[in-house]
Formats: structure tokens, sequence, C-alpha cells
């Protein structure tokens, strides 16, 4: 992020210039209201009219600052899932993954048994707990062959061992990757875990 | 082809030359609407005359001399069709016209004929023509006192009669003021139509010729400078009633289906048609008790007859002059004066008949509730068309705003 | 952008003129003749025509009537529409009132008119179950009931057929008020339901059904089906007198016609410009009754009985009048006062059916062709509008409302002369497009709040996986929204099928369906084959409801995220 400044009218809600290397998390961290959904809005590509963004986004040295999302490669996790409830687990899970690719069926049955889901392919998402959608949610994201991930409050919804067991998951598949990530958060636990710089969104380094 | 009376009339008259030389022409116009779609405008509201009409269509169709399809656009309202005539002519369109053939009468043919929409003249070089009653029923070629001039080719006769049910109304008043004097002493059980509706119009005609001095006044167009004097008697006879209609003359029934839907119900316990068999063919259908019978008034009743004529921008004339002569086919004519498909009264001279023909109409049955010519009674003629335009103005002006 | 990309973004502008042209140019065609300028009446232009207007004895009662009929109607309706809204939601009678919706908002106005005229007329069904035993009557009492010279049939007519209309409109609009969340607030608060509703949701709901509620207004103002058959006739509603005038033979009154049509449009403005004050002063004592803290639990208890009260009259009248229907399609000689006829017979159905088979394949056809075209405009506008950001100004939203608003009356025949003049001779396809843009915005109407309220994550989602906006609409989108999709399909079949006045006119008679025929049959007053027409009328749009629902149930009845199972 080459001097990323996102302004609503005067105010300035973001003002981030940050280098994410290939396996590092950066955490960023504030209140609500405090424009780390801005923030995420700008890296995909979704701000509103309303706000006006300058500075570039970079990845692996490629200007997509001015890409629509899908043309961005950058994955993105939400606080909630957001599993299409009209497709199976294997549809939403061939939705991510690029056309083209031969042994579609195969891909998606071996990243299941990767993450321990092995034979859910034909399931109802909405029959799924709530581990089990998160991990769906992030093979998704995956297949689709990223090139940065960003992660919205991704454990906030999840007790707390789920939310351990899920955020190492999540951390190792990235590192695993070589994946950039940025982790938008409000919770102290999750920004130590990542193990990285953590920053408001104005960019003030915080002490946790 | 077109034929001036004058022309028709010779042939008509040297009969040995007639038949060959229509039959050259009508053969060029049964040529020309050989797989013609001939759209018959007509009202839609009776499910008997809607059958009928279809019958006419199958006809048409399945005689292999014609050879022409017969779609029956069902209207609300015959100034429907008209409407769209008019509509048609202003934007310009003077061929293949959406209209073929109007049943049509009174003022519509009125209005179309005074603004050149219609085609003609036609009715007196069909083939049947000759078969039609002329003298005995002037009405065929009098339209509202209007002459035809061949614009327009009859198909069926009307005369208003009344209906009552026996089981409720041994006796029915017989004349004007025995009518009044019944209304007046059973408040709410006679209504007639809302004017400008003909049956309702007719209804007021009726009234009109019974209480003027002078009825041959009717057969001319209105004197505007007597009118006023004249028609006073009328407003008193309906001012006398109008409290003892059905609903005090506050509300009236749309038309004639309508009034007869009142008898029905038992709502009211004299209704009346324009046409001597409804009673018959409705009991026949079921929907009025075998009760019901008719009456005329002393001295007639008024009657007039229906007609089909073609626009001037007609797309399919010649398959609609050959459905204005299939109608005067004896055997159509037969079946519509059967009581139980619709009971209308034929246009056709029995004595022109042959005797085959004859005997068609000769094994009808008269119908429980229908009169026999002779009860009908003479047939009063239409006044002209001003009158009834004149009246329903002031009828609306009088009684159309109650509230 | 692709050339796709620019097609889509013209899709809006495109759509507008569709619907905006016609009603205007025919509006123009129509009123052409109120000054005078007519070919065929022989004077210049001037006035006259108003002037002839203003001698009509019964322009006053007429006026009056439309004014009082339409408005009483349509507030009756809302506060009807509204009240079972506040009563019953969040309660297990909800689903049973979104059950039943479908099928009363599927009955055709003709149908419902005739049904409501047999059951309340004096010779009709109440009075022959009454009868003799406990009313007395051997023959039918000389009560004027129907056809009333105040228009309380008529406006009863029009609250039967409005209320399920607007219901539809409330619930489409109701999950973006958040009821249910400030619903458990305010009673958390101690207030009662409908206290509750009004002060808490009813705000923001009225904002999104603003439009829909003026929509019902004007047509109910300008309504001639219902009017000709409940209302009175001495004189008749401005609307019904426009008719009758604009069919003259004699064409004398064209001008006259024209003339009242301007007359009938100044009215709905008006009326709408006073329904507009209303508004503003019902806000004002809602804000009053909301600061003052009256919590109304008491009041509560008394009206939430009245209006559920309320709200089934109507919908019984309406159910049981077209059993009656129903059952004189198969009655045999039936003379009052029996309840019910001597014998059934099938000799109605029997002889009606050639007719009815050919009338309803067209009926279905125009409908299917309608709907589609308006469905696609649709989508393309609401996929434009997310995709460019578009944001639909106000004047845009009373450009696609127009169909609704201007009288039928008023710019109809104006557009069978523009039709005719362009060659369009009463085709098919020139029905099948009037139908359409009466169905559009009806169909925009039911559509666009489920579209616009779809959970804009999932877009990013797909986005964010590589998904293209095409991908995301057809394989996302759509999917997702195939209830409220086969649901707005359903409302634009029901409203084509019931389309009389425009398939008569445009289609020169020649286009004949279950309606037309049904409005012609119903002049000749036999109950028997215009039940059959009814109830057939009123069966087509049922089925599409029925399939509306039933569909997305069957494709997605393993899937719970989607609600069916």
């Amino acid at each position: 992020m080459q001097k990323v400044v996102i302004r609503q009218g005067d105010t300035v809600l973001v003002a981030l210039d940050a280098r994410v290397a290939p396996g590092q998390v950066l955490t960023v961290m504030g209140a609500s209201g405090s424009g780390k959904s801005t923030l995420l809005a700008g890296l995909i590509g979704t701000l509103p009219r309303s706000f006006a963004m300058t500075g570039r986004i970079l990845l692996d040295g490629t200007d997509v600052t001015m890409r629509p999302t899908r043309a961005r490669r950058i994955g993105i996790l939400f606080q909630d899932d957001v599993l299409f409830p009209h497709l199976s687990v294997g549809g939403n899970l061939g939705f991510g993954l690029p056309p083209g690719i031969p042994d579609r069926a195969a891909r998606i049955d071996a990243g299941l048994a990767e993450m321990g889901l092995a034979g859910f392919a034909p399931r109802d998402p909405a029959t799924l707990s709530g581990g089990q959608r998160a991990r769906v949610a992030l093979l998704r994201a995956l297949l689709a062959e990223p090139r940065a991930l960003l992660l919205d409050e991704p454990f906030s919804r999840l007790d707390t061992d789920l939310r351990e067991q899920v955020r190492s998951l999540v951390f190792a598949q990235a590192r695993a990757r070589g994946l950039p990530l940025v982790l938008v958060t409000h919770d102290a636990d999750d920004a130590r875990a990542a193990a990285g710089p953590v920053v408001t969104p104005l960019g003030l380094p915080v002490a946790l | 082809m077109r034929l001036t009376r004058r022309q028709f009339g010779l042939i008509a008259g040297a009969s040995l030359l007639a038949p060959r030389a229509m039959a050259q022409d009508w053969s060029a116009v049964t040529d020309a609407a050989r797989g013609q779609t001939v759209y018959w405008h007509a009202w839609g509201g009776d499910p008997k005359i809607n059958d009928f009409i279809a019958f006419v269509g199958a006809q048409a169709q399945a005689q292999a001399r014609y050879g022409v399809t017969l779609e029956h656009v069902k209207l609300a309202s015959t100034a429907d069709a008209v409407a769209r005539v008019l509509a048609e002519r202003d934007a310009g369109q003077t061929s293949g016209g959406a209209v073929d053939l109007i049943w049509i009468n009174g003022e519509n043919f009125a209005a179309m004929k005074a603004q050149r929409l219609l085609l003609g003249p036609f009715a007196e070089s069909l083939p049947n023509w000759p078969l039609v009653d002329v003298a005995g029923k002037p009405a065929v070629v009098t339209d509202f006192t209007l002459p035809t001039m061949g614009y327009e080719s009859p198909w069926a006769l009307a005369q208003l009669v009344f209906e009552y049910d026996t089981a409720r109304l041994p006796t029915p008043p017989r004349s004007l003021a025995e009518m009044q004097r019944w209304i007046t002493e059973h408040p709410g059980r006679f209504a007639y139509p809302q004017p400008p509706d003909y049956l309702g119009a007719t209804f007021l005609k009726q009234v009109l010729h019974g209480v003027i001095g002078d009825p041959t006044l009717l057969q001319s167009p209105v004197d505007e400078a007597v009118y006023e004097a004249t028609v006073v008697p009328l407003w008193s006879f309906l001012d006398g009633i109008h409290p003892a209609l059905w609903r005090e003359g506050r509300a009236f029934p749309a038309n004639e289906p309508a009034l007869g839907q009142l008898l029905a119900d038992g709502e009211i316990d004299i209704s009346f048609a324009f046409n001597p068999g409804r009673a018959s063919a409705e009991i026949a259908a079921g929907n009025l008790p075998d009760t019901v019978r008719t009456f005329v008034l002393d001295g007639g009743t008024i009657g007039n007859a229906s007609f089909v004529a073609i626009p001037f921008n007609a797309a399919n004339r010649e398959g609609a002059q050959v459905i204005a002569n299939l109608i005067l086919d004896p055997a159509v004519q037969a079946r519509a004066q059967d009581p139980a498909v619709l009971g209308f009264q034929t246009v056709l001279d029995m004595a022109a008949l042959t005797a085959e023909d004859r005997a068609r109409f000769d094994a009808l049955a008269l119908g429980v509730a229908t009169l026999s010519p002779t009860e009908l009674g003479p047939v009063l003629l239409e006044p002209h068309a001003s009158w009834m335009t004149r009246i329903n103005q002031d009828w609306i002006a009088r009684y159309g705003t109650v509230q | 952008m692709t050339v796709g990309d620019r097609l889509l973004r013209l899709a809006p502008g495109v759509t507008l003129c569709l619907l905006a042209v016609p009603v205007l140019a025919g509006l123009a065609g129509t009123l052409a003749p109120a000054f005078g300028i007519d070919p065929l009446s022989g004077r210049g232009a001037g006035l006259s025509a108003f002037a002839d207007l203003w001698d009509w004895p019964g322009l006053r009662a007429a006026v009056w009537l439309s004014v009082t009929s339409g408005v009483g109607s349509s507030l009756l309706a809302l506060v009807i529409s509204l009240g079972v809204v506040a009563t019953l939601i969040g309660r297990p009678g909800f689903a049973t009132v979104q059950r039943l919706l479908s099928p009363l908002l599927a009955v055709p106005h003709a149908a419902a008119a005739l049904g409501l005229a047999f059951l309340i007329a004096p010779s009709g069904w109440i009075a022959r179950i009454l009868s003799p035993w406990a009313t007395g009557w051997t023959q039918p009492p000389d009560l004027l009931i129907l056809n009333d010279p105040a228009g309380l049939a008529l406006t009863l007519g029009l609250v039967a057929k409005e209320t399920p209309f607007l219901l539809l409109m409330i619930l489409a609009a109701l999950p973006q008020t958040d009821a249910d969340r400030r619903l458990t607030v305010a009673a958390s608060l101690g207030y009662g339901r409908v206290s509750a509703f009004a002060l808490t949701v009813l705000p923001a709901l009225y904002a999104q059904l603003r439009l829909p509620v003026y929509a019902v207004i004007a047509y109910a103002m300008t309504a001639v089906e219902m009017a000709m058959i409940l209302g009175p006739t001495l004189p008749p509603s401005l609307s019904v007198q426009v008719v009758l005038w604009a069919t003259e033979p004699n064409l004398a009154h064209r001008g006259t016609a024209a003339a009242a049509a301007l007359v009938q449009v100044a009215l709905v403005i008006a009326a709408l410009g006073l329904w507009r004050l209303g508004e503003a002063v019902g806000r004002s004592l809602l804000c009053h009754a909301a600061r003052s803290g009256w919590r109304a639990a008491r009041a509560d208890l008394a009206l939430q009985p009245l209006l559920l009260g309320l709200a089934l009259a109507p919908a019984l009248a309406l159910t049981a009048g077209l059993a009656g229907l129903a059952v004189w399609s198969v009655a045999g000689p039936w003379t009052f006062p029996e309840a019910l006829p001597d014998t059934l017979t099938l000799q109605t159905w029997s002889r009606a059916a050639p007719g009815l088979w050919q009338a309803a394949t067209t009926s279905l056809t125009l409908a299917l062709a309608a709907t589609l075209a308006a469905l696609a405009l649709v989508l393309a506008c609401l996929e434009a509008e997310h995709r460019f950001g578009l944001n639909p100004s106000a004047t845009v939203l009373w450009l696609l409302y127009l169909p609704l608003i201007v009288p039928q009356v008023a710019f109809l025949p104006g557009l069978q002369m523009l039709a005719l003049s362009a060659g369009a001779q009463g085709g098919w396809g020139a029905v099948a497009a009037v139908h359409g843009v009466f169905v559009l915005p009806y169909v925009f109407l039911s559509l666009s709040a489920p579209w616009r309220a779809w959970d804009g994550r999932i877009a990013v989602q797909g986005a964010a996986l590589g998904a293209s906006p095409r991908r995301i609409f057809w394989q996302l989108r759509l999917p997702i929204l195939l209830a409220p999709v086969l649901t707005a399909a359903a409302v634009g079949l029901a409203v084509s099928v019931g389309q009389y006045l425009p398939t008569l006119l445009i289609g020169g008679g020649r286009v004949e369906t279950l309606t037309t025929e049904a409005v012609a049959l119903s002049s000749g007053g036999n109950r028997r084959v215009i039940g059959t027409y009814a109830l057939l009328q009123m069966a087509l749009p049922a089925v599409g409801f029925a399939l509306a629902l039933a569909l997305p149930r069957l494709v997605y009845a393993n899937r719970r995220g989607m609600g069916t199972g």
C-alpha cells in the first residue's frame, strides 16, 4: 500500500503506507467506525462514490488500484462466511475455482479433505456448523488462487476454542502459499496471534 | 358490382333474366371471398346469439362454394365498432380496415351513413334478396324512417313484447293507461333500462307513441318549434310512474339482459324485450320459470329490423357480402326463428320460398311463451332517429342526476 | 466497456421511453379534441367542449363520486393493510395472510365486481340465505344496495381489490425497515402492537409505500369496469361517463369526452396533492404521539380485533362472491329465495368450452409475452442501477408510474390512433406491447425492493473470487432471488390477464381474451356464463402465483439457507 489515503468529505478515514511481505500478516485495529471497513472496501475496490481515495495498491509490484474487484485477485473472508445459500458446498467451491482448470471435482474433494471436510461437497451450506462454514469459506477463497487475502474480523462469530483452531488454520494456509494477509479486527487476541505489525487505519502503531 | 334500385327492379321484374345476370356478378364476389376471414363485429352479451353466429360461421366454412372463415368480434357496445372505423378513417386508413361486417341499426347506421363510413349499396344485389319480404315487412328497408338504400342488409325482425310471470301476476295490464295504474299500485315491481340504452329508449318511444296526439309526427325529424309541447304528455307519464319504479327510480337496469335478470330474480313482475321469442328461449335454457308468458299492448308495439353493414374500408368486403347473403338463406333464417335457438322473426317472405323451405318454418314450434303472428298485433314503425336522440338527451337532463 | 455493458447502461433510459412515450403521445392525441382540435367536430379550436361539460347536470355529482369513492377506498385499504400487518406481524397468522394474498391479488377487477354484485344485491346470495326464515322475504326487497347513489358498493369493491395489492407492497418493503428489531425494542418499552408499529416502523415503511399508494388512488378514482358494475348510474362516475361519451355513435360528444378526461386527470392530480397534505399532517401527528410517550397499550386491545374485522370483511365478501359465481356456473334453475340451485349441471361449461379455451390461450400468450419482456427490461434496469451506481431520481420514479397514474381513458384512445397511423393494425404484437406498458411498472414495483435489499457482500465475495459482473448476475444474484423474480412475473401475468380497455382499443376487438369476453358478457347479465369466464380469468393468474411459490421450493428443496425448506 503506497500512501493510501481515503477521505469522506474533509475527514481522513484511512492513511496507510505499508508493505506486507508474503506470508506476513498486517493487522489493522480500531474501534467500530474507525475506518477499518473503509480500508477493506478500498483494497478490494468497492468504495462507494462518496469516498475519495489517493495512493496506490501494488501486488507483487503490479498496480491494481484501478482494476475492478474481479481482476485484483485479492481474496476476502467476511465476518459472516457469506456462503452462497442456493449452491451446495461443492457448488460454492466450484464457483471460486478459476474456469478451465481440469479435474474440478477432484480438486474440490482434495481441498475438502485437506480441511477435514471430506465428502462434504453435496451438503447444503445451511446444515454446516460455524467452524465448518468458516473452513469452506477459506477453502473457497484459496481455490480462487488469490495473490493476497483480506480478513474482515473472520473469527469474531466463532466461540473461543473454534476461533483458535480456525485462526491458526487460516494463518498456516496463507503462510504455506506465501500470501500477504491484511487482518482487520478489534480483538487483541487476533492481533497477537497474527504475530505481525499492528496499526490503526490512520497508520499509527498499536501497542498490544 | 353496383346496382341502383332501379336496375335492381328491372332485374327482379324480368325473372327469367335475373338469375343469370346475378350469377355472373355474384360468382366474381364468391371467387374473391374464398379463403377470406371475415371479422363480424357484433354485440357479444348473449350466449345464444354468440352460438348462432358461430353456427353461421360453420356454415360459411363448411359449404364448399364459400370457403369463408367467420370470426365473431364480441362487443360490449356496437358503438365500439363504429368508433373503430372512425378512428381508422381519421388515421387515413382507407383500405384493409379491421371491421368487415357490423351488426347495426338505428342511430349507429344513421351516424355511419352520414359520415360516409359504409360500403354500398350492396344489399339488394345479394342473390337471396328476392326472398326478403319488402312489401309485407317495410321495416327491412326502413331503418328508423331512414331508407336503407342497400347500405345494410336485414337479418332479423324484432318487436317489443312485455314479459310477466303468471304465477305472480295472473292478468297483466293491456294498455298504457292500465299499465300506469298498475305500476303506481305496485310500487317497486316495474323497471325499464336506463336510456340511452336501446331497450330503455324503445320503452320511451312506445310511451310517446301512446300519449302523443298525432303519432305521424314521429315519422319526420323533430320539429324544434313544437317539440317541447309535443312531448309534455311523455314527461307527465314518466313523472307519474317514477316514484313507483324499482328502486324508486334512483337506479335503473343497464340493458335488456339486466332487465330480464330482474324478472328471473323476482325483483320485478313485468319486464319487456325487443324479441318476441326471448321468454320462450330463456325458459328453454332454464333461466326463467316456465310460468312466464308474454303480452303486447292494445294498438301495437314498436318493431324494427336488425341489419348487417360493411364499412367503407373493410379488408374482406367480398367475404362480408357472402356472410350477409348466407344469413338470408332460408335454412339459416329458420334456425334463427327457432325459439330454442334465438326466436328471432324472419325477414323472408313465406310466399317467395320453395315448399321445402316453407316447411322448415312450419315445422317450428312457437315456444311456450311466444305469441303467434296474429296475437303479436300491429307493428308500430320506429320514429325518426332524431326523436330518440332528443328524448334521450332530455331524459338525462330530467332524470339522469337524482343525487 | 463492452457492447453488452453499453447496452445495459442504456436500459433504464430505453425503458422509461418505452413507458412514457406511449402515455404522453396518447394523452396528447386524446386531449386535442378537448380544445376543438378535431377534424370531425367541424368547429374551430376553442373551449366549447368544456362549456358543454360544464352544462352537463351530472358533473358535480360525478366528480364528487370519483373523489369520494377513489380516495375513500384507498384510505380504507391502506388502513386495513397496515392494520393487518401491525396486528399479525411475528404471529402465526401472518404466514396465512401471506398465503391468502396471492389468490386474492389474482382476481381481476371485473370478476371481483361481478361476484360482489351477486352477493350483496337484494336478490343476491346473502338475501337468499337469510330468506324467508330470517327476513320474511318471499320476493327480493326493493332496496338500493347495488349501484347506490353514494357509491358505497363501489367503494367496498375497490377496497376488496386494493387491499391485497397494498399488502403485497408492504410485505415487499418490510424487510428494509428492520421491523422485527424496532418492534421488539418498542414492545420492551411498553408500547402496544399497533402503536409500536405506527411509531417505529410506519415512517420508514411509508416512504417506500408512497408511489404504490398513489397508483392505487389514481386507479380507484378512474376505474371503469368496477364502476360500471357496482357504481351508481344517475350519474355514473366521471370515468364511466368519459367512456360513454367517447363511444356514443353520433360522435357529437368526442370533445366533451376529451374535456372530461382532462378534468379527470386534473382531479387525480388534485387528489394526490390533497393526499400529500394529509401525509404531512399524519407525520406531525405521529411525531407528536411519539414525543408524548403515549403507549396506547389499552387502546391496542380494542384496536387489534377492530382492524382484523375490517380486513376480514372485504376478503370474505370477495371470496363468497367468487364462490357464488362458481355455483352459478354449474347451476340449473335457481330462483329467489332458494339458497342453492335446484339442480347442478355442467351444461354451461360444456357450451362455453370452445370459446373459453381459445380466449384462455390468447390471454396466456399475451401475458407471457408482455411479462417476459417487462421482466427482462426491469432486470436490465436494476442491474444497470447496481452496476453503474445509478440512483433513480424522484422524476424517474414518477415516469415509471406514469401508466398507473394517468387514467387509461385519457390516453388509450389517442394511442389507438397513433398505432393505426403507424400501421400497427390491431395485431397481437401491438396488444402485447401495450400490456407491457402496464405490466412493467408492477413488475418493477414488486421486484425492485427485494432486488435492492439483496446482501451486497455476496457480490463482493463473488468478485473477490474473480467472477465477472455477468457471472455474478447469472450465477449468484438471479438464482438467489429466484422467488421474488417469479413472484414479480406472476404479478405481471395477473396484470396482463386483467387488462380490458387496452386489449379492446389497441386490438381493434380482434384480440379476444378472457377479460374482454367476460366484460362483453357482463353487459348481458347471464350469471352462468359470466361465472365460467370469471373463474377461468381468475384461475390463470392463480396458477401463476402457485408456480411462483412452488418452483423455488422445488429447486431449492434441500437448501435451508434459501428459506424454503
